[in-house]
């Protein structure tokens, strides 16, 4: 391929890659219209149940998958100064972060389930509906977004092992740069889920 | 390939933007804690979309795609918009 044809083969790879997040932004906007609908209906017991949650544990959450999309962002940077050390270096810290953010959401959930509050727990019949709704829609949607993580982190470990091997490089990293584009979505995600999960006490 | 690598885009301005998503989750979060009752959420709401303008802009690079990257997603998102509306005004004079 010559230099014209690569960078058009570049520019259609990422143009899929984003043709699919719209696809994923749609799925995760059906979740946010039932949160919505529900929520008009049900508002106090949405305020009520939000209570439940840990705003610090939210919020850390927030600020590592910000860390971890500017890193995952400045690793490119990296990549195209031919920088394999420092790109290797900024996408682990965006791996580490991942992680992170999956034990935080280990022991958000456990903390939940041992206080009995699951989907078809008794202490879940026993609330009204309202509060029901809240914490299924609770699970469903972070749930979903915990699945997108555990991809994201998976995609990313695979970019950073190719660069590692040279495949991903200057001249060739339309991977990493579709990894990012993913986690970025997960982070977008994320930026919403955060105030109406959390912050609605 | 030319034309995509003359925008390196430097380490400090990812930095920038970083500090900047930062100061407006502290934000979000002050707002709620404040609480402006009916607003809050509001506001809470625009803040996000501001946050996610910048991670788009500037994380996805798409100030440096070509046009229709930025396009399709403005529509996508005004798509989503009147899907909102649409549910909205059914539930509402149902």
């Amino acid at each position: 391929m010559n230099s014209v044809e690569e960078h058009n083969s570049n520019v259609t790879a990422r143009f899929g890659m984003w043709i699919f997040l719209f696809t994923e932004i749609f799925l995760f906007g059906g979740l946010f219209i039932v949160y919505a609908v529900m929520r008009s209906k049900h508002d106090a017991e949405f305020h009520a149940a939000a209570a439940h949650l840990n705003v610090v544990v939210g919020a850390f959450n927030t600020i590592i998958l910000l860390i971890s999309s500017s890193t995952v962002a400045m690793s490119i940077t990296a990549v195209q100064k031919q920088d394999k050390k420092m790109a290797t270096r900024l996408l682990l810290v965006t791996i580490l972060c991942a992680f992170l953010f999956l034990i935080n959401k280990y022991f958000e959930w456990s903390l939940k389930f041992h206080h009995g509050i699951y989907p078809g727990s008794d202490v879940m019949l026993e609330l009204n509906r309202g509060y029901v709704l809240f914490f299924s829609l609770y699970y469903f949607m972070t749930g979903l977004h915990a699945l997108h993580i555990i991809i994201g982190l998976t995609i990313l470990i695979i970019v950073y092992l190719k660069i590692n091997n040279g495949q991903v490089n200057h001249k060739n990293y339309v991977l990493l740069e579709n990894g990012a584009l993913y986690w970025h979505l997960v982070d977008l995600i994320w930026i919403f889920l955060f105030p109406l999960l959390y912050l609605i006490t | 390939m030319s034309n995509h690598e003359e925008h390196i885009v430097p380490y400090e301005s990812h930095l920038k933007i970083l500090v900047i998503l930062l100061l407006m989750t502290v934000i979000t979060i002050t707002v709620t804690v404040i609480d402006f009752s009916a607003w809050t959420i509001a506001l809470a709401l625009i803040i996000a979309s501001i946050k996610v303008f910048f991670v788009l802009t500037y994380f996805m690079h798409l100030k440096y795609e070509i046009l229709i990257f930025r396009a399709l997603t403005l529509l996508i998102f005004l798509v989503f918009a009147v899907v909102i509306v649409i549910t909205f005004l059914d539930y509402v004079y149902r």
